[in-house]
């Protein structure tokens, strides 16, 4: 092995893999078969970056070389940078001995067009087979796809990867059309569709042969850039809901631009990363896949912008006071799983608990409640109701204020102590 | 009030809550160490570990609770943190003392207490199943050396022996001094003499060539998948407390 090539190709292809959010490594239920190596069920992160994003696969391109040209891309054909490419060995050989050390779940692999759709895909394919059959190896394997490849490589994709996924980019069309020129959204949608169609196949075919291989058994996601170009929350999630709901999504993916390129189409160098926002629609994002909301109660032609202050279910509840305040001893669990400062976990144990007693304001905050925000929305055992004659508005208020209270006391102990 | 002094084992603790029992003790506390009779503390007693009435504590238990409910006050006091015990013994008092399963009675202090035990020991399992980082040895062992806040080797077991099944393994704990060693076909519990590998020309050389590579290269895939205008030191140090550095390898 000459490392210090392996080095300089894994910078490169390191770095410029960084923009592709999309990382998680659970969802499977690949065993560990034959005495081989591996398994993908525990979906675990290893480490974090100074960023504070989770480190769980190797992250790699196959290549930077790329024939497009894509704005808010670094790799795009006419960005001046190192450009370099692995080979199909060095791939496997980095996988597995990461793997054997715990640094990573597994392969995380994508890949600039090097000729055509095809001919990339069957790369990273052949990555993703050697390490199956060659290496023994079960951990995951996520592959991204490239748009426009062939239904056969695809199918061959799902038999060895957990999971594929291919990256919308932009929440619309329009978007795409802008940044993206050369490519298409029905080379996006065309794959996608192959493989919901071939994995509901594989599933049922799954329940009578025990035996029949495992096809892309962590499903298929993708990811949107946010703040790239002017959608709104709405169009986004909107957007969101319709490929959960049309493609058997897992995961949609949404990732805030980090201005790389200076281009007249995009925003200018110096604006910052859309943090907040991005993290606003992953919660948005939970209450869809978790919480029973509608994408329409979330956002609408009224509120097309979620709220950059507040969560997007409190956001909610204070549009919505007249469904307030509710009964924690007596309502439904999809109704306290609406209470702001209830989570999944607190709301499970409300339900088993107030089988022995009713609760009460000081378990309820054992149990894991944030009193802060839920107190204006529920009563409970006790008499006392801190909602009082309180509009959404003065809620909002009073717990921002606490919140910045708390954050100002918070940078003052910080200050006396130096 | 009577203390109670056991010597740290789960049998001890249940021989324990078997002479609460006995003696009708009501305000008790129960803690781990060694006896010294003292005449200045009468009412210090010593729990002499007795499999017989221990048996007999979880055969009651059992009729009252599932078998999960059994499995996380073993993991609860096997964890060993400091001055639990008291809330261990009490959530097998109020299982006793009430007439249903009461596992999830979350408003209560004592079943609140364990869950929050639990959580705590689940998370630093979880850490270690993270934060491990093996080094090959030239005999094609690879170790990992860890330092955990509560003992929780034993319960890492099944996970490694599930992903490394084709590759020989030690994981060591430092502060407790004793490992697991997988040989490729079981487990076994051991503890290492380090007196002869102290001098830092041999630790070089017990590991295998490409060890120092694969290191580098881990190191600067680290460096590289960081984005540095989106740095936030805040969550990174909440992901990984400064206290787990000193064996990651990427952070060394
Ligand atoms: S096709 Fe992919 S790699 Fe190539 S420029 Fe567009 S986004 Fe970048």
């Amino acid at each position: 092995m000459n490392a210090e090539r392996i080095t300089e190709k894994l910078n490169i292809l390191a770095d410029a893999a960084k923009y592709d959010v999309s990382c998680a490594s659970s969802g499977s239920k690949r065993k560990n078969e034959n005495k081989g190596l591996g398994n993908a069920s525990n979906g675990i992160c290893h480490s974090y970056t100074e960023d504070g994003r989770c480190v769980s696969l190797l992250k790699i391109l196959l290549t930077n070389h790329c024939i497009f040209d894509c704005a808010y891309c670094v790799s795009r054909k006419n960005n001046d940078i190192k450009r370099a490419a692995f080979t199909v060995q060095e791939v496997v050989d980095l996988t597995i001995n990461f793997y054997r050390r715990n640094y990573i779940e597994g392969l995380f692999l994508s890949s600039g067009i090097f000729k055509d759709a095809d001919y990339t895909m069957e790369r990273l394919v052949r990555v993703a087979k050697k390490l199956r059959t060659e290496g023994n190896f079960n951990g995951y394997i996520h592959l991204k796809s490239i748009p426009g490849a062939s239904d056969e490589l695809m199918r061959e994709a799902g038999l060895y990867a957990d999971r594929l996924s291919i990256n919308l980019e932009m929440p619309t069309e329009a978007g795409l059309k802008l940044l993206a020129p050369e490519k298409n959204r029905q080379d996006m949608i065309n794959p996608m569709n192959f493989l919901k169609n071939e994995i509901i196949l594989r599933t049922e075919e799954k329940k009578f042969f025990k035996k029949a291989p495992l096809f892309a058994p962590a499903g298929q996601s993708t990811q949107v850039i946010i703040g790239a170009t002017p959608e709104s929350d709405q169009q986004v999630l909107q957007s969101a809901s319709y490929f959960y709901k049309n493609f058997n999504l897992k995961r949609v993916y949404y990732s805030g631009y980090v201005p790389v390129l200076a281009d007249k189409r995009l925003p200018a160098l110096n604006t910052s990363v859309p943090m907040v926002r991005e993290n606003r629609l992953y919660q948005a994002d939970w209450l869809m896949r978790f919480y029973g909301f509608h994408v329409n109660e979330i956002v609408n032609t009224q509120n097309p912008l979620l709220d950059l202050d507040i969560d997007p279910k409190l956001s909610w509840a204070i549009r919505n006071m007249q469904a307030f305040p509710i009964d924690i001893n007596k309502a439904d669990v999809q109704m306290i799983l609406r209470v702001p400062g209830i989570g999944l976990l607190s709301a499970q144990k409300i339900v088993s608990a107030r089988k022995f007693a009713k609760l009460s304001w000081e378990q309820l905050k054992k149990i894991g409640v944030a009193l802060n925000r839920a107190r204006y929305f529920i009563i409970c055992k006790s008499n006392e109701f801190e909602r009082r004659d309180l509009t959404g508005n003065n809620i909002k208020q009073f717990i921002l204020a606490e919140s910045q209270s708390k954050y100002i006391k918070n940078t003052q102990t910080q200050l006396n102590l130096f | 009030m009577y203390t109670l002094v056991y010597d740290g084992t789960f049998e001890g603790l249940l021989t324990a809550v078997f002479e609460i029992y006995d003696r009708k003790l009501f305000h008790v506390k129960l803690i781990k160490g060694e006896w010294r009779s003292s005449a200045m503390f009468e009412e210090v007693l010593q729990v002499i570990t007795d499999e017989r009435r221990a048996t007999r504590v979880l055969k009651g238990l059992r009729k009252k609770l599932s078998a999960a409910g059994i499995q996380r006050l073993y993991i609860a006091h096997m964890a060993e943190m400091d001055n639990e015990e008291n809330a261990i013994v009490g959530f097998i008092r109020y299982v006793f003392d009430t007439d249903v399963n009461i596992e999830e009675d979350y408003g209560n202090k004592y079943v609140m207490r364990l869950s929050e035990i639990l959580k705590m020991v689940r998370r630093e399992k979880h850490r270690m199943e993270a934060f491990i980082r093996f080094r090959k040895l030239k005999d094609g062992i690879y170790y990992a050396a860890v330092e955990p806040d509560f003992n929780v080797l034993p319960l890492l077991i099944r996970h490694f022996k599930n992903r490394y099944t084709d590759q020989k393994w030690i994981i060591y704990d430092i502060k407790r001094r004793y490992g697991i060693h997988y040989d490729l076909h079981d487990t076994q519990y051991i503890t290492l003499d380090f007196s002869e590998v102290n001098k830092s020309s041999e630790v070089e050389n017990i590991f295998t060539d490409d060890e120092q590579v694969y290191q580098q290269l881990w190191k600067s895939y680290f460096t590289n998948v960081n984005i540095v205008a989106r740095k936030n030191t805040k969550l990174h140090l909440r992901h990984i407390p400064k206290r787990y550095w000193r064996h990651l390898t990427e952070k060394i």
